[in-house]
């Protein structure tokens, strides 16, 4: 099944993911850490794409839920790769909205001030996740 | 032996420890990390896009400047090791980002992937031998039960960080038994510390590493090791008593006689 719509096609070429290869074992899904939490669990991002259902992929909670562990994409037998389906989501969504931002660099000093043993890598990291 | 270093933002901050004792230790290894000149932050996540371009040049500029002295490039960071293999890897196997950045980058000679990057720890494997670390050892940490923390970054995806058995590593265990310890496995040694969610949902983070660190205190362990400056963050999150969460070369330092005062630029003390 491959529906037409340009998002989802943009997905798939970011994503560099065969979603067709899935065989919905749900092993990613049980190796997630973040499962509990997630509203669209990784075995089903490959499904939303797959019936080209990209609006509610964009919108979903899990592209924040996700923490690039790549468990899902470690133990993955057909190599789908779910961790960079949602990783296109989340770059989608970021590059459309880019004034939904959790974070801006003027809020540095004030987080550092309330805790001084944030490390620069998790600054980094969420201005890579968070932000356009 | 001389390589090239690429030490990272959080080693030049928060995490000058893991960077003093590291290039101490590597001293009497007989190890000589040379800086990278001018390198700029890589950018702690590897941007997964393949549409991405920008965002992989920080770490393609320094894997140039190795290649220029045909020097491997070393690593401590388990982010920086993570996002400069894997951009290596794109530069190597990927023929559209190459191009790309190739092209962006203008520069004379095309960069195609040539670099090996290792974290020091693949390099004391692979270039001096546990054996042979273990005569080097002044101070055996006898008796001292300690767990590797692996977390994510390291290991996945082994295709391509090609660090060790994703799911059963050996390589920090063995670390810590040439140093004298005994090394202690547990389940959730790669298990995930949450990451950088943690600035947003330190609830959940502080969940996650509590389960970490029960199961490591449930296998015996007294101590942690990490490479990850977040990690240890994170997991320093909740407070767990006769459990010590630190750097590997700390442990690294100890063992071989590196206190604070034998060499002037070692002015960290440790915690314990
Ligand atoms: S990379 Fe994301 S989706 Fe995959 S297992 Fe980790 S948290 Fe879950
Ligand atoms: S592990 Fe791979 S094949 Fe199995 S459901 Fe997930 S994406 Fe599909």
């Amino acid at each position: 099944m491959h529906i037409q719509n340009d998002y989802a096609d943009q997905i798939r070429l970011i994503s560099g993911s065969q979603d067709l290869k899935c065989m919905k074992c749900g092993r990613c899904s049980a190796s997630c850490p973040q499962y509990e939490e997630m509203d669209v669990r990784p075995h089903q991002f490959v499904s939303y794409l797959q019936r080209g259902d990209i609006d509610a992929l964009m919108d979903c909670e899990s592209i924040w839920k996700c923490l690039s562990c790549f468990a899902c994409v470690e133990r993955c037998p057909r190599d789908v790769k779910p961790a960079r389906l949602i990783e296109a989501a989340r770059l989608l969504r970021i590059r459309r909205q880019s004034d939904d931002e959790f974070i801006t660099p003027e809020q540095v000093p004030a987080l550092l001030e309330l805790d001084p043993d944030i490390p620069q890598q998790l600054l980094a990291s969420v201005f890579r996740k968070y932000v356009k | 032996m001389v390589f090239s270093y690429y030490p990272g933002c959080t080693l030049k901050t928060q995490a000058k420890e893991l960077d003093r004792l590291a290039r101490n230790s590597a001293k009497v290894l007989g190890i000589i990390l040379e800086e990278v000149e001018d390198w700029q932050c890589c950018g702690a996540v590897y941007p997964l896009g393949t549409d991405e371009i920008a965002t992989k040049l920080a770490s393609v500029r320094v894997l140039k400047e190795a290649a220029k002295k045909g020097q491997p490039l070393v690593t401590l960071c388990a982010a920086c090791t993570h996002v400069i293999k894997r951009v290596n890897d794109d530069m190597k196997n990927n023929g559209d980002i190459r191009r790309k950045v190739n092209k962006y980058m203008e520069e004379e000679a095309d960069y195609k992937g040539e670099t090996e990057v290792l974290h020091l720890i693949e390099v004391i494997n692979k270039y001096i031998g546990f054996d042979k670390l273990k005569e080097y050892v002044k101070n055996p940490l006898t008796g001292r039960k300690i767990g590797a923390y692996y977390g994510c970054m390291l290991l996945r995806p082994s295709s391509v960080m090609a660090f060790d058995d994703p799911e059963n590593p050996t390589i920090f265990e063995k670390f810590i038994k040439a140093l004298g310890a005994d090394p202690v496995i547990y389940p959730y040694r790669n298990e995930c510390c949450g990451g950088y969610i943690s600035l947003k949902e330190k609830d959940r983070v502080k969940e996650m590493v509590a389960t970490i660190k029960e199961n490591a205190k449930h296998n015996g362990a007294e101590q942690l090791i990490t490479a990850c400056p977040l990690c240890l963050y994170n997991l320093k999150q909740i407070s767990c008593r006769d459990l010590n969460i630190d750097y590997l070369t700390e442990i690294l330092a100890e063992a071989l006689g590196i206190t604070y005062n034998s060499e002037e630029e070692v002015s960290y003390a440790y915690s314990k």
